[in-house]
């Protein structure tokens, strides 16, 4: 391990004293705990008990796509599947794996004790696994699981049976507990700063979930709504939606694009932040532009506002509706452009390792980066009319998010795993994790490309012969790279009970931020008293210090 | 390293990366599987293609010097080779130069995708406009001012095919899935303005060879044309997911020059005036169950299944059940009017009167359902009417 520093002292190991106050008794330490990273843990462990259920609803797909008739499931099944898939992936498995490491990472990043509203934490994590409960259950009922897609979109969504209602309330509570924890996240940030962590110098992984969590604050409530209405409208004769009572079912496509825009950016501008913490520790030098980075992410959550409607380009806008949204998708490709042209020119003249963390950081610039592309592409109004509801989009959108997110949620996990837990996770096999999925993950998805131009329109359970070679090859990607991902789950078991290896404080050679000033493990109480911080130790010095 | 060690791994890499782009774009040409958007046979369409040619193309752009700067670095300075880091944390006019450069071009971007789009919504001085309505799962095609409509939905062969473990080889079917009963007629050379809304819920009309797809919405009436350039067939499907069979109503479009075109559609006229005779006339009960059987496998099997079992829990059978063997009354007024919030849809609509009285006599008798009720079509016309 020539990354870790070998001239680390123990001496910012905190006092014994403030070390442990850990509860004793299983429900004591884990059902009450208002303590910030086992609440990090929780969230972390859920999230990835939800990636594999929600990933296993994708294998059930791309089992029924591998050839061409229906050998498996029937189609009301497959768009089940479809639909529970998106939901427990975007809700229950990307979004808590960021509240997960807001949680452990946000305090110890700004010498904070603890989040702010420490109660509020446990209730907002512990509302999920009851919300999850509850939309998986419509599986096992007799009306089946929502099949309209992950979109609900009226009146298809409203054809659903008696299992709807449920569904709208699973979406609330998840809901519900999004708004709190994304108030805790912005009430920490705001109040408990430590001294002299002034706003611009704080990691870039803060700066992107405050501004997530703004996003959260004021989209989530609109989804809510949205959903609240379907709910009136199918069990209480409401006709918000419906036609043939004076109702506008395209309303209902802008008010979920409202929120479902920004909802995309609340799950990938985490993601930038913590690809911008791991690029320069790799690359040995400060990140690049760390204030135009700030500014990037604040204007693309601004733009996210005023986009929704390029999800709509079918639907039958007026031409300068088309127009508008189709520009103001376009410029989105700006602030991306920069954030991307940043990282690049932080590794420029670096001296670079590829440990584990940096290689997933890697392919996430990569593949995410070709994920931007098609969305550019996408944006072109006229051109969507061809692509728009193919496995194109799906394509473009499965970019963004599985070697986008999840790559970084990947990045993220091992980068941090050695503090959280205090060992070494196995190398080796965390390279293999990465290769395999790096390989695998376009084997999936790249297909899809050329089935989308080529005329397959999305969410279908079957297809014409002439797809057939392309989806062979993806849902073979889709297996493998499903099971790969058991290899995730066994670096971590084993980093966790069986690893040998300590880590230090600093586990990266090169890394900076008040994370690596305590030791490793975390101490279950850190900064109890707010830490000196002199420009050493904060990560982008550079724009306060001249 | 000297300078020129550096240009020449910088060309390489560049080189090499620009190599992965072509393989992973061109190579899988060569398996023989279609992997673009086709160019079409319609001057919209061909603008459409031009567009994301011009697009994909400026991306790969992008991708190639992104892409080959981050190897080149990745490739030149890593610690392994003793690379001391550099210290620079930020360049204003680099990060000047490469805000202003994204903005140039998707403002010269900006330009064909707005005249593309500002062409695709004239629809006006059209020379025939033909009503296309979304059910579940099916089409609805309206000449409008010409009185001929019909409905298309899959072909027999494809829908038997398509049921769960068929044990039919989907290869074996002629265009699976991609083929229809009856196709819509357009003619060539004639800008055909299409109104295209929905009965139940959302769907969307996709032909890709011409250029566009449009959602089909309840309540809703979208317009949108086209003119077609080459006389053949064109297929496509829904593009908007629709409830289960979503992906089993496409569309086909069969483009005649005009004067086969004007003939189809004399043809057309004379077999729906004599249909329309036969409202009025005494139907046998053979004749009726015999067209009854035909129309609920077309129309009424997807959902109740050809055994009248229906399908539990959203789908109910027929078999014995107390609408299909009540009050004959009660029992029109559902197939006529369909249930809100149902994927029953409200048949009046959407079947003749012939249609629905033969559907009606065939449920009233099969499956055990002995009720001898003989349906005739003008019931229906007389119902339909008040």
């Amino acid at each position: 391990m020539s990354s870790i520093a070998a001239h680390e002292s123990d001496a910012l190991r905190m006092p014994d004293a403030q070390a442990d106050h850990k509860p004793h008794g299983f429900l004591d330490r884990w059902l009450f705990t208002t303590n910030h990273k086992d609440i990090g843990t929780l969230y972390l462990v859920f999230s990835l008990l939800m990636f594999l259920v929600g990933g296993t609803m994708a294998l059930v797909i791309r089992a029924e796509l591998f050839m061409p008739g229906l050998q498996l499931v029937e189609p009301d099944f497959f768009n089940q599947m479809t639909t529970m898939h998106a939901l427990i992936m975007v809700f229950g498995a990307v979004m808590p794996a960021w509240v997960g490491f807001a949680n452990w990472m946000i305090p110890m990043m700004i010498g904070a004790p603890d989040m702010a509203l420490p109660r509020m934490n446990n209730w907002s994590f512990w509302i999920l696994p009851f919300a999850f409960a509850m939309l998986l259950s419509t599986l096992f009922m007799d009306s089946g699981g929502p099949a309209a897609g992950w979109t609900l979109y009226p009146p298809l969504s409203l054809q659903t049976g008696p299992s709807f209602a449920f569904v709208v309330f699973a979406v609330h509570m998840m809901g519900i507990s999004s708004i709190m924890g994304s108030i805790n996240v912005i009430a920490t940030i705001m109040n408990m700063r430590a001294p002299g962590m002034t706003l611009l110098r704080m990691p870039l992984f803060v700066w992107t979930w405050l501004i997530t969590a703004y996003l959260l604050m004021a989209v989530m409530p609109v989804l809510a709504g949205a959903v609240t209405m379907l709910l009136t409208d199918h069990f209480f004769g409401t006709s918000f939606f419906n036609a043939a009572g004076g109702g506008d079912p395209v309303m209902f496509q802008h008010i979920f694009w409202f929120f479902g825009h920004p909802e995309v950016y609340i799950m990938i501008l985490p993601a930038f932040g913590v690809i911008s913490e791991i690029l320069p520790t790799f690359s040995r030098k400060p990140l690049f532009g760390y204030a135009a980075m700030v500014y990037a992410t604040a204007s693309i959550a601004f733009l996210s506002f005023i986009v929704w409607a390029h999800h709509m380009f079918t639907v039958g806008m007026p031409l300068e509706g088309e127009l508008f949204f189709m520009y103001a998708t376009m410029l989105i490709a700006v602030p991306t452009g920069v954030k991307v042209f940043n990282w690049v020119s932080t590794m420029w003249k670096g001296a670079m390792t590829f440990e584990t963390p940096m290689l997933f950081a890697l392919g996430f610039v990569v593949l995410f980066t070709i994920g931007g592309l098609s969305g550019l592409m996408l944006s072109i109004a006229a051109a969507d009319l061809q692509y728009h509801d193919t496995y194109f989009v799906v394509a473009h959108f499965h970019y963004v998010l599985v070697p986008g997110s999840v790559f970084a949620l990947m990045a993220g996990t091992y980068y941090w795993l050695p503090k959280w837990t205090g060992r070494m996770y196995s190398e080796r096999w965390g390279k293999t994790h990465f290769w395999l999925s790096a390989i695998f993950v376009n084997v999936l998805f790249f297909p899809q490309h050329f089935l989308g131009l080529a005329g397959m329109p999305r969410r279908i359970p079957d297809y014409s012969p002439q797809f057939a070679d392309f989806n062979q090859w993806s849902s073979i990607g889709g297996f493998l790279f499903g099971a790969t991902q058991l290899i995730f789950v066994g670096v971590i078991v084993h980093c966790v009970w069986f690893s040998r290896k300590p880590a230090r404080a600093r586990v990266w050679e090169s890394a900076r931020g008040l994370e690596w000033t305590v030791p490793s493990p975390a101490p279950y109480h850190t900064f109890a008293e707010p830490p000196d911080i002199d420009e050493s130790m904060v990560v982008h010095a550079d724009e306060v210090s001249h | 390293m000297n300078r020129a060690n550096t240009v020449i791994i910088t060309l390489a890499v560049l080189a090499a990366v620009a190599a992965a782009f072509w393989l992973l774009l061109a190579a899988p040409a060569l398996t023989g599987n279609e992997i673009n958007m086709p160019v079409g046979v319609t001057a919209q369409s061909a603008i459409h293609y031009e567009l994301h040619m011009v697009i994909l193309k400026i991306c790969v752009v992008i991708g190639v010097l992104v892409f080959g700067a981050m190897f080149t670095s990745i490739v030149l300075h890593r610690k392994s080779r003793g690379h001391r880091p550099a210290e620079f944390s930020h360049n204003t006019s680099a990060e000047i130069v490469w805000t202003i450069i994204p903005v140039l071009i998707l403002i010269s971007m900006a330009i064909p995708a707005t005249t593309a789009l500002v062409k695709m919504e004239d629809a006006s001085g059209a020379d025939l406009t033909i009503k296309v309505t979304g059910f579940q799962w099916k089409w609805k095609y309206e000449y409008l001012d010409e009185e001929v409509a019909f409905i298309s939905a899959l072909s027999a062969d494809s829908n038997a095919a398509r049921q769960l473990r068929s044990g039919i080889d989907p290869a074996t079917v002629d265009n699976y899935l991609l083929d229809v009963d009856h196709p819509l007629v357009l003619p060539v050379g004639k800008k055909v303005r299409f109104l295209i809304t929905a009965d139940d819920v959302i769907h969307a009309w996709w032909v890709p060879d011409f250029g566009w797809k449009r959602d089909a919405i309840p309540g809703f009436v979208n317009e949108a044309w086209t003119l077609i350039e080459q006389p053949g067939t064109y297929r496509g499907q829904c593009a908007e997911l629709c409830g289960k069979d979503h992906g089993f109503m496409p569309i086909v479009v069969e483009a005649l020059p005009e004067p086969e075109f004007q003939a189809w559609l004399a043809a057309q006229k004379t077999r729906s005036q004599a249909e329309a005779q036969t409202v009025a006339s005494e139907w046998t009960t053979d004749r009726l169950l015999e067209r009854g059987r035909a129309v609920y496998a077309t129309h009424c099997a997807t959902c109740h299944q050809e055994d009248g079992g229906g399908l539990a829990p959203a789908f109910p059978a027929l078999a014995g059940s107390p609408v299909s063997t009540g009050p004959l009354q009660e029992n029109i007024r559902v197939v006529l009017e369909g249930r809100e919030g149902t994927a029953m849809q409200a048949f009046g609509d959407l079947l003749s009167a012939t249609d629905i009285a033969a559907a009606l006599t065939y449920t009233r008798n099969a499956f055990g359902n002995d009720t001898g009720d003989v349906v005739q079509p003008r019931t229906i016309a007389e119902t339909t009417q008040h």
